[in-house]
């Protein structure tokens, strides 16, 4: 069996006296989608955070594609290969949307010159932006800061790909867009996780599914299974841990 | 009065190079630099030890110098000035402070405290002028600054506008955190702006040297100049710290027309009149305007 393409293996993240990840074992493998639930607090976007390189672990380890990055910075992963969006978008305003893409290609993406370029547009084309690649960053509105998350995330080419309540505030058609697109990554190889409170939306894209609550992982597998689970229900809609 | 406007605004040309590291050590590393001015008297000690002691042509002493002043800006970052930043706000100025202290005795005990100038190793550049209509002369070195220092910050502009690691410094300077998660190495992108800084305080160093005499005490009065000029042009803008420049510049040599001990005052009283304006603005933002003090506060 070939190494997933990311894996998370008993990580535990402590803030303080705080516990916020308690052991989360996690796999995902290339052309898979792994959906994440769980409510406020579960510890969703640490995660997130643990296996994007922002945060060090407490304890665990973080392998992409069977190598150990644990020890490895944000800014190192991103050029190995895993992308992350932000549930607030991040954008560096003061630069324009283009040039925005431009530096995810150029250092995370590892390309130079035109290649750089035509990335960067590639990038912006596929997130729906690039009619608006000149515009100044600052100038987008909420939805197309969450897409500017996305084509700055594409841009670095990744084979992983995290992304963070990235359909918050979209319309149905919009959603249905962005299916498409976490199909066509999916396509490529790349491997995707996905923290998503839409549900419905959610299930119709992903191949598995994980529901956090607590800092643990309460359940694991398939997705209509996970959401019949028991324990998932009282967690994340019964609202009573 | 025109003669000094003229005079007070290519002085301008040399605070804007003086200015520029600072506010760029400001803008992108979050990072105030008390030792900008000595690090600026340094690179002028280094340039004269390679003129005096080792016999190098000028220009060449200052071509050889602002590398050498980069690496030591690199350096700075790496081994101090980004420890310190992880221990809050505090720590940079003690730090800087002391490294400004380090420098300004360790540059007297190898230099000693005569005072020393490049002015006499430039021939008549240093006070040679063209003599303008108007009763104006202009004296070629500080156009000559001027004009450098016009080239200096178009050049930084571009640098940062259209190149790759330029882009990287925006971006990091915006947002260091989300430059990482694009891949862009902050902490890297730190190192190449404190060279950057370093070298810009070398190459002002450089022509305070060739216009005045220098000790090695010299370089906080260059640091309030420094300060001055960024914060009338305004903090993180290029073009900014070129108008800051001027307006002191202007205010300097327009106090000393008026009064030889004007110079320093009269540069003192316009950054404080640009601040007091800053804050009143920002209080009436906050909390309305005179009319709102005279009235009382009604909600």
């Amino acid at each position: 069996m070939p190494a997933a393409a990311i894996e998370g293996t008993f990580l535990s993240k402590r803030f303080g006296a705080l516990q916020v990840l308690k052991s989360v074992n996690l796999s995902v493998a290339a052309g898979e989608i792994l959906g994440v639930v769980g409510p406020n607090g579960a510890g969703k976007t640490t995660l997130f955070g643990v296996l994007a390189g922002a945060l060090r672990p407490t304890e665990g380890r973080v392998l992409l594609e069977g190598r150990d990055v644990t020890a490895a910075s944000a800014a190192r992963r991103c050029r190995l290969g895993i992308a992350r969006t932000h549930q607030v978008p991040r954008p560096f305003l003061g630069m324009s949307v283009f040039e925005n893409v431009l530096a995810a290609a150029a250092f995370g993406g590892g390309l130079a010159g035109p290649a750089a370029q035509q990335g960067a547009a590639d990038a912006l084309r596929r997130s729906g932006l690039g009619v608006h690649a000149d515009r100044p960053a600052a100038s987008l509105g909420l939805l197309d800061r969450k897409r500017l998350e996305l084509a700055r995330a594409l841009a670095t080419r990744p084979r992983v790909i995290l992304l963070d309540e990235i359909g918050g505030g979209l319309t149905e058609a919009e959603l249905d867009i962005l299916v498409a697109l976490i199909g066509d990554l999916k396509e490529d190889g790349m491997a995707v996780v996905w923290i998503e409170h839409i549900l419905h939306t959610l299930l119709r894209a992903i191949d598995r599914l994980v529901c956090m609550a607590d800092g643990r992982v309460i359940a694991v597998g398939e997705p209509r299974a996970v959401m019949a689970d028991e324990t998932v229900m009282r967690a994340y809609l019964g609202g009573v841990g | 009065m025109l003669d000094a406007i003229v005079q007070g605004i290519l002085l301008g040309g040399y605070y804007a190079i003086l200015a520029a590291g600072l506010s760029l050590m400001f803008g992108v590393v979050r990072f105030i630099n008390l030792a900008h001015g000595d690090l600026a008297v340094l690179g002028a000690y280094l340039a004269l030890f390679c003129v005096e002691r080792l016999g190098l042509q000028v220009w060449l002493s200052v071509a050889a110098t602002l590398p050498i002043m980069a690496a030591l800006g690199w350096f700075l970052q790496a081994a101090i000035f980004a420890r310190t930043l992880r221990a809050g706000i505090l720590l940079p100025l003690l730090a800087t402070f002391g490294l400004g202290a380090l420098l300004q005795n360790g540059m007297f005990g190898l230099f000693g405290s005569d005072t020393k100038s490049l002015g006499n190793h430039i021939g008549s550049l240093s006070w040679s002028s063209w003599q303008l209509p108007l009763d104006v002369s202009i004296g070629k070195l500080p156009t000559f600054t001027f004009v450098v220092a016009v080239l200096v910050l178009g050049a930084l502009h571009q640098f940062l506008a259209r190149t790759k690691v330029g882009r990287a410094i925006r971006a990091t300077s915006i947002d260091a955190e989300a430059a990482e998660l694009v891949g862009v190495e902050a902490a890297r992108i730190h190192r190449v702006a404190a060279a950057v800084a370093v070298a810009l305080a070398a190459l002002a160093g450089v022509f305070l040297a060739m216009r005045a005499l220098i000790t090695p005490y010299a370089g906080p009065a260059q640091l309030i100049f420094a300060f001055e000029s960024v914060v009338i042009g305004g903090i993180g803008s290029l073009w900014g710290t070129l108008v800051g420049g001027i307006v002191l510049g202007v205010a300097q040599s327009l106090g000393a027309w008026l009064s030889p001990q004007f110079f320093q005052l009269a540069g003192h009283l316009i950054f404080l009149a640009v601040l007091g304006v800053r804050l009143w603005r920002t209080h009436v933002a906050e909390h309305g305007g005179w009319r709102s003090a005279v009235l009382g506060a009604r909600t």
